[in-house]
């Protein structure tokens, strides 16, 4: 009876990620098979000749840019975001500066449509000369990350003892010194997790792109949606470069396992 | 993504320090983070409240005031409401079966098993995966000719099955449910996974000794003890739902004609391949007006039920 649950209980959890990640397995099979066997009907469930020609044909394309363009942009707006959102995270549970009016501020920032906020956007980056260009999408990319990294940051800075920020103030240190060499090191790993979903989300993003960048700073996703033409769909690419969009994730998150719950719930819940 | 707020529901912040904390001081802190804010979220928003009384085509830099003109179209454009009609059935529509999904595998993944971390770790990739790459890989699974869906539903028919699943009749919905479905179920689950592990098990124990049924230690138990967070993993997916876009774009584009256009996708043809620059923006500022409205009410509700 036992065994017959356990064999049972295995046999759902099996089927159930068979189920789920058959999409993703099909992703990897379809960009290792040769054209032309990407193009067989009915389609072959399995690459007979794995190969790495699709994604080769990204570098000596040059489409790969595209994947430098993500990195340069998720890596950067992460950075800035992380020291602008680690700060005022802290500013928010130590002083509790802004109160409701600051929450409700950060929230509203969320809770439109990514549409609402980057279709004014554009407006005024059409005006400035911004659009597609690096430094107009690190600014956008720093302020999509920012809500995120605030609340997720939050709850780290909070879990850090009161005791040893006052005793550190006591002899001596500046308010500043005690962010930067108690609070800080202390809250490392959750601050470390927080920067790596924050690039994450960055990295994944579309609707901004799609609407900013045109040539200078395509990002892959970008890229991908071109490759969807209206007379000829470039699969070989696409599914390459999904592949190459997907690995980064799939590291990051396998080493972010603990702060998963956290990551995927903008730190709303304590997994 | 979605509203940071209810973290901010879920545990107040801890009050200020009494080791020389002012909100004075605090203010510093914050000002970075707020600028950024206020100058690529709050200006835009203002700056749009003004095009919106304009009438703007494309990106050109003047234009006629026109009043309300605007907003008198958004109330009389069938599209608009019909976009919007439909981006709600699909909430509808995959919303309670990505619940009930990840409901189901998170009571599942409550066994001490080995191996189980496994499982979890591999079952949480399509939450992480980009929706766009998501959508890219639903475009090829949905593929009539050479995507593997059509070949198994073949294969269980007995006879080749040819479906037009992103062009013809209600199947393009029904693949933008599926695609919605498989990437979202994942996010529940991983959710609802830590709030059930978090129940008191000396309560769900008690319980159980006292005779209480499985079904009934789950309704009476479990479930009002991750209310709250369940509350929470709703809004959020309902907040994502509301703003569907990049699967859509991939799987459909919002076609046949119009018949998957979700509010997103609307607005974004719209304004960038209709040039309709200032009633979209008349669009963005009712939006923002009725969501933020609506979204303050249900966090109050949230706040007064913890």
């Amino acid at each position: 009876m036992k065994l017959l649950r356990t064999t049972l209980w295995y046999a759902v959890s099996i089927a159930v990620c068979v189920v789920f990640l058959f999409p993703v397995y099909w992703m990897f099979a379809v960009s290792l098979k040769r054209p032309e066997e990407i193009f067989r009907s009915p389609p072959a469930w399995y690459p007979s000749d794995p190969q790495f020609g699709n994604f080769v044909v990204l570098f000596t394309d040059g489409d790969v840019w595209t994947i430098v363009n993500s990195l340069v942009l998720a890596g950067s707006s992460t950075l800035l975001a992380m020291a602008a959102g680690s700060l005022c995270a802290y500013g928010i549970v130590r002083f509790h500066t802004g109160g409701e009016h600051l929450a409700t501020f950060l929230i509203a920032q969320r809770l439109l449509p990514p549409i609402a906020i980057v279709f004014p956007l554009f407006l005024v980056y059409a005006q400035f000369g911004l659009a597609d260009t690096h430094g107009g999408m690190i600014l956008l990319y720093t302020a999509f990350a920012l809500p995120f990294v605030v609340w997720m940051a939050r709850g780290f800075l909070m879990e850090v003892p009161l005791e040893l920020e006052d005793s550190a103030l006591v002899d001596g240190c500046t308010r500043f010194g005690v962010f930067w060499r108690i609070v800080l090191p202390i809250a490392r790993n959750g601050l470390f997790a927080t920067a790596v979903f924050a690039f994450i989300y960055s990295w994944n993003e579309f609707l901004f792109a799609l609407v900013m960048t045109r040539n200078e700073v395509m990002t892959y996703t970008v890229q991908i949606s071109n490759y969807f033409g209206p007379q000829s769909t470039f699969w070989a690419k696409i599914s390459a470069m999904s592949v190459l969009g997907m690995i980064p994730v799939m590291l990051l998150v396998a080493a972010m396992q603990r702060y998963l719950v956290r990551g995927l719930s903008l730190g709303a819940v304590k997994g | 993504m979605s509203p940071a707020a209810v973290a901010g529901t879920v545990a107040p912040p801890r009050a200020p320090s009494h080791a020389g904390g002012t909100r004075a001081a605090g203010v510093a802190y914050v000002a970075p983070a707020v600028f950024v804010l206020v100058l690529v979220g709050l200006l835009p928003f203002l700056w749009s409240i003004w095009v919106s009384f304009l009438n703007l085509a494309g990106s050109t830099r003047s234009g006629d005031f026109v009043g309300l003109a605007n907003y008198q179209k958004l109330l009389s454009d069938t599209k608009l409401w019909a976009a919007l009609g439909r981006t709600f059935l699909i909430m509808a529509v995959a919303l309670p079966v990505q619940l009930v999904l990840g409901m189901l595998l998170a009571l599942h993944f409550q066994a001490e098993r080995p191996g189980k971390k496994l499982f979890v770790a591999l079952l949480a990739l399509p939450a992480v995966i980009s929706p766009m790459v998501a959508g890219s890989m639903w475009r090829l699974m949905f593929d009539h000719r050479f995507g593997p869906v059509n070949q198994m539903i073949s294969a269980f028919t007995e006879k080749p099955v040819v479906l037009l699943w992103v062009v013809k009749g209600s199947l393009p919905f029904w693949s933008i449910v599926v695609a919605e479905v498989w990437q979202w179920t994942p996010f529940m689950f991983i959710i609802l996974l830590a709030a059930i592990a978090n129940v008191d098990r000396d309560q769900m124990q008690a319980a159980a000794l006292d005779g209480a049924h499985r079904r009934h230690v789950f309704w009476y138990v479990v479930l009002p003890a991750i209310r709250p967070v369940l509350i929470i993993a709703v809004l959020i997916r309902a907040l994502d739902l509301f703003r569907l876009f990049d699967v859509v774009w991939q799987l459909t584009k919002g076609g046949p004609g119009n018949r998957t256009e979700t509010i997103s996708v609307y607005m974004y043809i719209q304004g960038f391949q209709g040039f309709q620059t200032s009633y979209v923006a008349a669009i963005v500022v009712v939006l923002a007006i009725v969501l933020s409205s609506v979204l303050m009410l249900a966090l109050r509700r949230v706040r007064l039920d913890r």
